[in-house]
């Protein structure tokens, strides 16, 4: 991997700038703040993951990336253009290049079409090519993603749920996409092919040139695949850095937490005893604590944490963080 | 030497029948469906003793939840037949009556599942739930249960419990909610507590808090638990013992340290090194090729051949649950011979390895 890491342009291939999402509650009398100004780069060819518990608002971002939710406040841009700028018609085709797949290839497929007419279909809708054209090109695509010659003829249910999931990314392939928004890509999988899906992803990324937003709650997971993690909680990122950084050099607090959260499959010799337990859970988006939105779960919260919000600071070189005691002596636990 | 004293101490653990709580010993359960009768589990043997944490693992459809509700005998209509005993106490559960049967469930076995959300009833306060239970099982009045209530959601760290005793299920968060239903499942201190997959639902955070929670009570009201999940990093933090299972067998049972660091079932290795936990940062992860066999097409002989590494002929001979030594026992006739590699392989560099070694 470390050849790649050179070949990385550090042009952003996605510009994410104070980024909010707004719902209304199903009764319009609250506003839930899924994203809450957001800032970030992704950059061309890399992984970058975003990891966050439910509530943290992970897979709006990856939503907004794609432009499946409109930003209520906020720039995303693609390319450093603005695609919401563009013509109805140019919208359409750019939106081919910024692909996402999602959590359950179930609810992804209809199951009473054939698995090579899901994957014509967005060629079909692109109309891209003729119609020879374009079965070569979904065939190539399933082959790409491993999967046997005769797979095209067969309905989603006759599949298993790994072949599945390669289905949902042979047809993400297809309109040779530049970035791909994987939500929760692997979590429905049984861990004995989890590891075959993670490699394909790899591979791909390899051999095409792709740049993946990897959105899961899983910290193996996302700490395998991605150069650099997001952590994110109650709409905010609190930390982003490089994967190795962030996984064993964490700077916040929550950060810190869910790594020492994750169970560990060592044995009790090797796990070490010293956990940190938050108390209690993600508070709600519609009324998110003042300041610091971590200060109700934080062993270290102050006053100030309450009254101010804290810096999205780069307290080292391409490590962010939002805490105003990060990096402060005696205040990491490790 | 040490070995020998850990050997020492894992077969006092393991023991023979007379100590142990509860002995599964050939339990097999099959199905009726559309396509003929499948075998969903067979020859299920282990032992759980009193106290004792043991987690069972496997992917999905090897038969591990319906392991857990066949001894609770909560098994669905199309059942064509229970093989086999489960002794539970001198009494089997397998054959025992319906009303036998009822004065067990949820007395002196309870069990708790993944959702609790479809476990607890919408319409009724939770206290009035878990009173229910007691009020059902001991027959004691209305103001005392409500004072063993008070007493147990404390224990499970409700916080203000004088409040949330009359609160709805919709009115809790997903992390209280599995604990109500852990307030529900030991009011009537039983003797075993079955988890299946009580913290997948759970996030990161929360589940560290119930698993803290499971090990606490278990230790102090000495109530065993049989812990029923997909993860391994989840068993290693609970449990003491591990039993693995494949395509509706048990494959491997072994005290947990031992199973993490040197599996004897290749299957085990197997699922072991594909964790992302494990293997080096950014590289090749390890799988398991191929897939599950179908319940309606199961191989003779070793149920993993098709898949396994290691598979050579005399792998298509019925396979036993073999005494491999220490406690432990393994269905692989060449556990002698195979020196499997298991979660420490790649400890210098994996990322989980990491960030236990500093200091």
């Amino acid at each position: 991997m470390s050849a790649t890491v050179t070949d990385i342009s550090q042009d952003a291939i996605v510009s994410v700038r104070d980024l909010q999402v707004q719902f209304q509650t199903s009764d319009r009398r609250a506003t839930v703040k899924a994203v809450d100004g957001v800032n970030f780069d992704v950059r061309r060819g890399e992984t970058f993951g975003i990891i966050g518990e439910s509530g943290s608002g992970k897979t709006t971002i990856g939503r907004a990336l794609v432009f499946l939710l409109k930003p209520s406040a906020g720039a995303i841009l693609h390319n450093g253009v603005d695609p919401l700028a563009m013509p109805r018609k140019q919208f359409q085709s750019h939106r081919r290049d910024y692909q996402i797949i999602f959590q359950d290839p179930n609810a992804a497929l209809n199951p009473r079409m054939t698995i090579l007419s899901s994957v014509l279909e967005p060629l079909e809708l692109a109309r891209a090519g003729s119609k020879a054209e374009r079965l070569t090109q979904a065939r190539e695509a399933l082959d790409r993603v491993g999967l046997p010659q005769d797979a095209g003829d067969r309905y989603p249910h006759q599949l298993s749920g790994g072949q599945k999931q390669r289905v949902v990314i042979a047809r993400a392939l297809t309109l040779r996409p530049k970035l791909i928004v994987c939500d929760e890509v692997v979590a429905a999988l049984d861990m004995s092919i989890r590891g075959d899906v993670l490699n394909l992803f790899a591979e791909l990324q390899r051999d095409l040139g792709l740049t993946y937003v990897f959105i899961t709650h899983d910290l193996a997971v996302v700490s395998h695949i991605s150069e650099r993690i997001a952590v994110m909680y109650l709409g905010r990122f609190v930390e982003l850095g490089p994967t190795e950084q962030v996984s064993e050099k964490p700077l916040h607090p929550y950060t810190q937490a869910l790594l020492s959260a994750e169970p560990r499959p060592l044995p009790s010799g090797m796990r070490g005893d010293k956990r940190i337990m938050l108390q209690g859970e993600i508070p709600s988006p519609i009324d998110p604590p003042s300041g610091c939105r971590f200060r109700t779960r934080c062993q270290y919260a102050q006053n100030l944490c309450a009254e101010k919000t804290p810096d999205w600071r780069e307290l080292m070189p391409d490590h962010w963080v939002a805490c105003h005691f990060a990096g402060r002596p005696n205040f990491s636990p490790n | 030497m040490a070995a020998e004293a850990a050997q020492r101490k894992t077969e006092a653990v393991a023991g023979g029948a007379p100590q142990a709580l509860m002995s599964v010993r050939g339990l097999g359960i099959r199905f009726k469906t559309s396509q003929g009768v499948w075998q969903a589990t067979r020859k299920i043997d282990f032992d759980i003793a009193p106290g004792e944490r043991v987690g069972v693992v496997g992917e999905s459809g090897c038969g591990k939840t319906i392991t857990g509700l066949s001894i609770l005998r909560l098994l669905p209509n199309n059942l064509s037949g229970l093989d086999g005993s489960i002794l539970f106490d001198g009494v089997d559960l397998a054959t025992c009556s319906a009303r036998a049967m009822r004065g067990i469930r949820g007395r002196r076995i309870a069990m708790i599942f993944q959702e609790p959300m479809s476990a607890l009833d919408p319409v009724f306060t939770v206290g009035h739930q878990i009173a229910e239970t007691l009020r059902v099982h001991t027959g004691i009045g209305k103001e005392e249960a409500r004072a063993k209530t008070l007493d147990m959601l404390r224990r499970v760290g409700i916080a203000s419990p004088e409040r949330r005793i009359d609160d709805y299920p919709h009115q809790l968060s997903g992390g209280m909610r599995q604990r109500v239903m852990i307030a529900a499942s030991l009011i009537c201190g039983p003797q075993l507590l079955i988890a299946d997959e009580p913290t997948t639902a759970l996030d990161v955070t929360v589940q560290a808090q119930i698993l803290e929670l499971l090990r606490d009570l278990s230790e102090t009201s000495g109530t065993a638990l049989m812990l029923i999940t997909h993860d391994l990093g989840v068993v290693a933090e609970t449990c003491t013992r591990m039993i693995t299972m494949y395509a509706g067998e048990v494959i491997e049972d072994a005290g947990v340290d031992a199973a993490l660091v040197r599996p004897l079932h290749p299957y085990t290795s197997g699922l072991l090194r594909s964790l992302p936990h494990l293997s080096p940062r950014h590289g090749k992860l390890p799988s398991i090729p191929g897939r599950v066999p179908s319940i309606a097409d199961m191989p003779n002989g070793c149920r993993f051949r098709a898949r396994c590494p290691h598979a050579v002929a005399g792998c298509e001979k019925e396979q036993e649950l073999r005494d491999a030594g220490g406690g432990r026992k393994v269905r692989c006739w060449r556990f002698g011979e195979l020196d499997l590699p298991g979660a420490l392989q790649h400890a210098a560099t994996a990322p989980i390895a990491a960030m236990v070694a500093r200091p």
